[in-house]
């Protein structure tokens, strides 16, 4: 299920500008990596060119690879819409389609392929998500109601269930608890201790508590200045990097001197 | 109750007098505000009521289904007969057509323009978007007249030419009003479709068009009340007749404001003495009777656009 990310000198642009600059990284199947760094370092665009969202804007562009199980996402042959379904991505803000059910929300990533599936299939499969995603109990009763009347932690979870719909490979998850309550964020790191078992997992936070309580590894950006494309300083196990960082930038991110 | 108490007396009246003098010049200035704002919505509704009344009033007298049932073939002089059905059908296989013809074309530029358009392309369409919205109906109608010349010959007068000429007036509107429907749908939506690894055209088909399609309806319902009251380019493209026609490619073809417009220029009929159901003002009668039609059939169309935006829009609970 879960398959490891091979990143090799990605340098990422939007137009001229070059936001991102020379980042090598591995990224372990079956586990958690986080992102942290100061505000506008490229740690969401980073994240977005591992499943090709970051394309989605226009003028955007990287040069470099990134090689899931040794298939490199921006080869030639390679179908951008394939790897989404591949490599799928929570955002920072819930959002559900406003127009479908709870029901219709996790069946999303089907439906809206012109899928056919048959209505057990989709029972299931709506079940086994939204279980998934530690949200059944909440909403079984109430899956023909619009997603968008849930509250803002049960709309991120609703959120991941659909993500999860697709059976992607890894999971991308851009802050996904910044606009939730602790509890709704409680919620969710346990969520992603679960699904850890099955996925390989990526979130961008800026929460520091965050990361050294939910990722294995850890990965730290900077930016020199504005202006300047963002770097990837260190990556490290995340007790390593909490406690033994080899840069100083590092130390004094995570010690809290500045950003 | 001296621990409670927070700095001496004297600063609390200060305090007090500070947080209980109102600014009399603002509350004023509020005062007058509202009274304009209110004064110039009475305005505003003064003009419409008074239409609307001026409508019902005058329309009543002839409106029935009698009216709404019959042509006006073989009426004649001042007797008291004939009704506006074929105008009627007129308006509607000619605004039907004309939206038929525009609403793709005009969607189809809507979609380009937001979800598609970059570079000088998009910007001369958009110019000639903008360009199109002034162009006077009757100019509209000339183009028409003049296109169909070429290939049906000088003074062809069919429903179909009509309906070109409406679509010329209605795409603008059409693009118009769709491109900020479109707009208004939120970029995460778009987003978080391409991330379930839907393609670009899926998600606009079933994510932007559906999202919006309540006010989409909204803005081709705008363009369509924009144009069924147009008078001059159907009169000049589908020509006048006192018959029913059902079809736009055969003969000429009545309509509601042409008719309205006919009765009205007929003026007064002549009676002659003894005549007992001649009536000389039944063609202002007819005029009105028709009038009160076409804002019935708008008013209509407003409903049913209600309708659809009640059931499509996004639900809450």
């Amino acid at each position: 299920m879960a398959q490891r990310i091979d990143v090799k000198d990605l340098n990422i642009y939007y137009g001229d500008f070059m936001a991102v600059q020379g980042v090598s990284m591995t990224i372990e199947p079956k586990s958690v990596t986080a992102f942290i760094g100061p505000s506008g370092c490229g740690k969401s665009t980073f994240l977005r060119t591992l499943n090709r969202m970051h394309e989605v804007i226009p003028g955007a562009h990287v040069e470099g690879s990134v090689e899931l199980e040794g298939v490199d996402l921006y080869g030639p042959e390679v179908d951008p819409v394939a790897v989404r379904r591949t490599v799928g991505m929570v955002f920072q803000r819930p959002n559900p389609f406003p127009t479908m059910s709870i029901r219709e929300n996790v069946l999303a990533g089907v439906k809206l392929n012109n899928k056919k599936i048959s209505k057990t299939d989709a029972d299931d499969l709506v079940e086994r998500s939204l279980r998934g995603a530690n949200l059944w109990n909440e909403v079984k009763d109430r899956l023909d109601r619009p997603g968008s009347g849930l509250s803002g932690g049960q709309q991120q979870r609703l959120c991941i269930a659909r993500a999860i719909a697709v059976r992607p490979q890894v999971l991308l998850m851009d802050e996904p608890c910044s606009a939730l309550d602790p509890i709704s964020t409680l919620a969710i790191e346990d969520l992603i201790q679960e699904l850890k078992k099955d996925y390989t997992i990526v979130i961008v936070t800026h929460n520091m508590q965050q990361a050294a309580r939910v990722s294995d590894r850890t990965a730290f950006f900077n930016i020199a200045g504005t202006g300047k494309p963002g770097r990837l300083i260190e990556m490290n196990d995340t007790a390593t990097i909490f406690s033994a960082p080899s840069e100083k930038a590092t130390e004094d991110y995570v010690s809290g001197r500045f950003g | 109750m001296s621990a409670v108490t927070v700095g001496t007396s004297d600063e609390t009246e200060q305090i007090r007098s500070l947080l209980t003098s109102g600014d009399k010049g603002r509350k004023r200035t509020d005062r007058i505000m509202t009274m304009l704002v209110y004064g110039a919505f009475g305005l505003a509704m003064l003009p419409l009521v008074s239409l609307l009344w001026t409508v019902v009033v005058n329309g009543a007298s002839k409106f029935n289904p009698y009216f709404l049932s019959v042509t006006m073939r073989g009426v004649f002089g001042g007797m008291d007969a004939g009704g506006a059905y074929h105008a009627i059908i007129g308006t509607l296989v000619i605004t039907l057509c004309a939206s038929v013809l525009s609403v793709p074309i005009g969607l189809l530029t809507a979609v380009y323009l937001v979800e598609y358009g970059r570079g000088p392309l998009a910007r001369a369409v958009t110019f000639f978007v903008d360009v199109m919205t002034g162009i006077p109906s009757i100019v509209a109608g000339l183009f028409a007249f003049a296109l169909f010349t070429i290939f049906l010959g000088p003074g062809a007068k069919l429903g179909i030419i009509a309906a070109v000429a409406l679509s010329v007036l209605m795409i603008p509107v059409v693009v118009r009003s769709c491109e900020e429907m479109l707009k208004l749908v939120p970029n995460e939506l778009r987003e978080a479709s391409y991330a379930l690894g839907v393609p670009k055209w899926l998600t606009i088909i079933k994510i932007v068009l559906r999202t919006s399609v309540a006010g989409l309806t909204t803005g081709i319902l705008l363009a369509v009340a924009r144009v069924i009251g147009e008078t001059a380019p159907i009169l000049i493209t589908a020509g006048t007749t006192d018959s029913l026609n059902f079809n736009p490619f055969d003969d000429r073809m009545m309509s509601l404001p042409v008719y309205i417009y006919r009765q009205y220029a007929q003026g007064v009929a002549t009676c002659r003495d003894g005549q007992l159901d001649c009536i000389p003002d039944i063609n202002y009668m007819r005029a009105w009777a028709a009038a009160l039609t076409l804002v019935l059939i708008v008013m209509l169309l407003n409903l049913a656009g209600r309708l659809v935006t009640r059931w499509f829009s996004p639900k809450l609970r």
